[in-house]
């Protein structure tokens, strides 16, 4: 059940946004491009220390994705996300006293690229160069932040390539399985350094895969930023709302090679000729100026602006001091540099003994048989079981589902109607559910003590009826 | 206050955390309802409830992974591996993106990771690895291997409010063999101290976890043939309390290392050349090792006892050494 958003629909969501938001994204994209190509330029005077990777052409989608995103929400780049860092609040000086190893880089040198991140002000995690393994960190970063109350939706980018390894899948599966508000953009550039996406995996889309995990997908074209935004504010939103977590795969090439030194002589000349004709900004460029968003005087007052900040910036950074060396033998550990403190923004009180106490109870909800008459059997035991008496040793009635964090709503996939009958079901299975009473119950004093003076408050309080 | 077992001493540990600090949680598999395989989250479902208490699919990594990022938000996640092991499924996670986070970019990781390992209860050879060498050779991590329940109770409540990855390797051998007497008040014990087990003046042998157990008996076979052994408890293998070493080597001139990982890149290793380095000058003999051998820990019981260290093997290599 992907959305796919082709582009005459960008129309109808365009309309959506204020004339200075249809100008963000163009002022973000060209931003990412321009600082890629002065980049480049500093790369062939050999300033940057290591390897630069270009986005080029593929700047719809790291700014049309972090654009959907809410200040308080958490996103991880990868390596041709520098958009998406923009959009977030980080400075292009940041980004080439990153990539010329300064000590006025957000890591003062110690990592390069998009390597660096800001845990207080932009809720940027930096990514490893291992592809796939931000998947369950920013599962990790959706949970806790559910887990706080905070309303968060976090999300990361996957290429086509990061896309088999076995963190992609893992992760992928942990976030299902928790509903976690996660949502994972797979940026199809259709090339794995030089292998094609075809070669790698063996599905029409990459979209596809959604289905193993039962979540939710959407397909969009990636050079288009409007339609990229309009899907992941759509995805960003149902998270948001508790349907867990989305996928959504774009559409996208790689226009140069996997980095700086790669000619990517193995990608055709008509396929970059066709996607060339569809470069994002000069298509961007063009719908602002058939729907008069802009005229030739706002485009180059943009442009000017852009031109004065890289200028800036590119100067800060080629000025700035390399690390001094001593430099590198500090910060392994942390040794109290940093305070850890969670920004609450629920009672801690439902989540402390005794409000979070629960009986430990398995519900089983089919035998899992192919038998058609297996479900009857079970729902029939099931009605023959209950009421559920609690077991010999004291151990308790079910308790689980009044104090588990509420179930979030299924996805509103479907239309009204169809909603309704499967909730109806759920409620029938959920009636019908087989409770195991689990283990001897809980063992230590603490939580027996605390048990047994509620239960005496609650006789007090009848006895006083 | 009654003995508990080395197993109590860890369950109470996180009970204790958790109770002190809605930001302490647990991930890990079947350590809910099932109260994990060895029983050490027994009750822990019940007393603090799902969403503090996470039974996850099969899958390591994104354990790992989703502990880091929860401590990137300020949570304090303890994660069990169901058996060390499986450690290895997560290598990645916890070497390149764990470890290296606070140094690369200035983000702590506060996560504890610990698990049943070591071996002498016939696990075979993947459910029985000491496999703490491979983290050892990782800056950025923190390890633990601790061999009383004390210890393990106290040690556990440091690594949760470490703002560190933490790995917390628990013998799975001592879990329910020692018994201990333990404070009823509150207590915590510091990560990176040695402790001295026993005091003596002719050699210094130096273990950790279930070895230093086997290091007392050898000890007290020596004694009777008068030879005075001091035995030093690492307990923290990361860091590594290089003072206690020296200043035990200083005193008795002598230094046996048992360990029961295997032998080719142990920690001998790495305290031999520690110990070369400061204080060559007072040895007065070769520093000995006693170690598992260079294989996969092996299943059958002869064969297991074969490969394991036991109290003989190190009095024999302790009367060697101090021949010197």
């Amino acid at each position: 059940m992907h959305v796919a958003n082709s582009v005459k629909e960008t129309g109808t969501t365009a309309a959506k946004l204020t004339r200075a938001q249809y100008l963000d994204l163009y002022y973000y994209m060209q931003l990412n491009r321009q600082l890629e190509d002065r980049m480049v330029r500093l790369f062939r005077q050999n300033k940057i220390v290591g390897g630069l990777y270009s986005s080029l052409g593929q700047e719809a989608v790291s700014v049309g994705t972090a654009y959907a995103l809410e200040a308080k929400d958490w996103l991880a780049p990868m390596i041709r996300n520098i958009g998406a860092l923009l959009v977030k609040g980080f400075k292009p000086r940041d980004i080439f006293a990153q990539h010329m190893a300064k000590y006025t880089s957000p890591t003062f040198g110690k990592d390069g690229t998009s390597h660096f991140g800001d845990l207080k002000v932009h809720h940027t995690i930096s990514p490893i160069s291992m592809l796939g393994d931000l998947i369950p960190v920013m599962t990790g970063v959706a949970m806790a932040g559910r887990y706080l109350g905070q309303n968060i939706v976090a999300l990361t980018w996957i290429g086509d390539g990061g896309s088999s390894t076995g963190a992609f899948h893992e992760g992928l599966n942990l976030a299902a399985s928790q509903r976690a508000p996660f949502v994972l953009i797979v940026e199809n550039n259709q090339w794995a350094y030089s292998t094609p996406v075809a070669r790698q995996v063996p599905v029409k889309n990459l979209a596809d895969r959604a289905v193993a995990y039962g979540i939710t997908s959407k397909i969009t074209d990636g050079n288009d930023v409007l339609a990229v935004y309009a899907t992941t504010k759509e995805a960003v939103e149902e998270c948001r709302a508790g349907h867990g977590p989305v996928l959504i795969e774009v559409k996208t090439h790689r226009m140069k090679g996997h980095a700086q030194h790669d000619p990517a002589e193995y990608v055709p000349k008509e396929m970059v000729e066709y996607w060339k004709a569809r470069d994002p900004i000069a298509r961007y460029e063009k719908f602002l100026t058939e729907n008069k968003i802009w005229d030739a005087k706002t485009k180059s007052e943009i442009d000017a602006k852009i031109e004065a900040l890289l200028d800036e910036d590119q100067k800060f950074a080629e000025e700035s001091p390399l690390p001094p060396p001593e430099l590198a033998e500090q910060g392994v550990y942390c040794d109290g540099c940093h305070t850890i403190e969670a920004d609450w923004q629920r009672s801690k009180q439902e989540l402390t003994p005794p409000n979070c106490s629960v009986d430990a109870i398995w519900e089983v909800k089919s035998f899992g048989s192919l038998d058609p008459d297996a479900d009857a059997e079970m729902k029939a035991a099931a009605q023959t079981k209950r009421p559920q008496p609690s077991a010999g040793n004291g151990a308790p009635s079910v308790r689980l589902e009044k104090t588990a964090p509420k179930s979030p709503p299924k996805p509103a996939a479907n239309p009204p109607a169809a909603k309704a009958t499967a909730e109806e079901k759920d409620a029938l299975e959920t009636a019908a559910a087989l409770r195991v009473p689990f283990g001897r119950g809980p063992k230590d004093r603490a939580f027996r003590e605390e048990r047994a003076q509620k239960e005496k408050n609650r006789r007090g309080k009848r006895g006083r009826r | 206050m009654a003995a508990i077992t080395m197993l109590e001493g860890i369950r109470q540990a996180i009970f204790e955390e958790m109770d002190r600090d809605p930001a302490v949680v647990a991930l890990g598999e079947d350590i809910g309802v099932y109260g994990g395989a060895f029983k050490v989250t027994e009750g822990l479902l019940a007393r603090f409830g799902p969403e503090r208490v996470i039974d996850t699919p099969i899958s390591e990594t994104a354990i790992v992974g989703a502990a880091c990022g929860m401590g990137y938000l300020g949570l304090r996640p303890i994660v069990e591996m169901q058996f060390i092991d499986f450690i290895a499924c997560c290598f990645n996670q916890v070497t390149n993106f764990a470890a290296k986070s606070h140094y690369r970019w200035g983000a702590p990781v506060p996560m504890v990771l610990r698990g049943p390992s070591g071996g002498g209860v016939h696990g075979g050879p993947f459910h029985s690895a000491n496999p703490e060498m491979y983290f050892m050779h990782t800056p950025g991590l923190k390890i633990i291997y601790p061999s009383t329940a004390y210890d393990a109770k106290g040690l556990l409540k440091s690594a949760v409010r470490d703002n560190n990855p933490v790995l917390f390797f628990e013998h799975k051998y001592l879990y329910r063999r020692i018994k201990e007497e333990i404070p009823a008040e509150e207590y915590t014990v510091p990560i990176g101290k040695a402790a001295v087990r026993r005091e003596g003046k002719d050699l210094t042998i130096l273990s950790y976890a279930a070895m230093v157990h086997t290091c007392m008996e050898a000890a007290e076979m020596l004694a009777k043939e008068g030879i005075d052994v001091e035995v030093i408890d690492l307990r923290t293998l990361l860091p590594l309390d290089r003072d206690a070493i020296l200043t035990s080597v200083k005193k008795t001139n002598k230094l046996l290392i048992v360990h029961e990982d295997t032998r080719t890149g142990g920690i001998a290793g790495e305290i031999a050349a520690l110990v070369c380095e400061g204080a060559f000058e007072d040895l007065d003999g070769p520093i000995a090792r006693v170690t598992s051998l260079d294989t996969p820990v092996p299943y059958s019981p002869p064969l297991e006892e074969r490969f394991l260290p036991n109290a003989e093997k190190v009095a024999a290599a302790a009367r060697d050494l101090a021949k010197y």
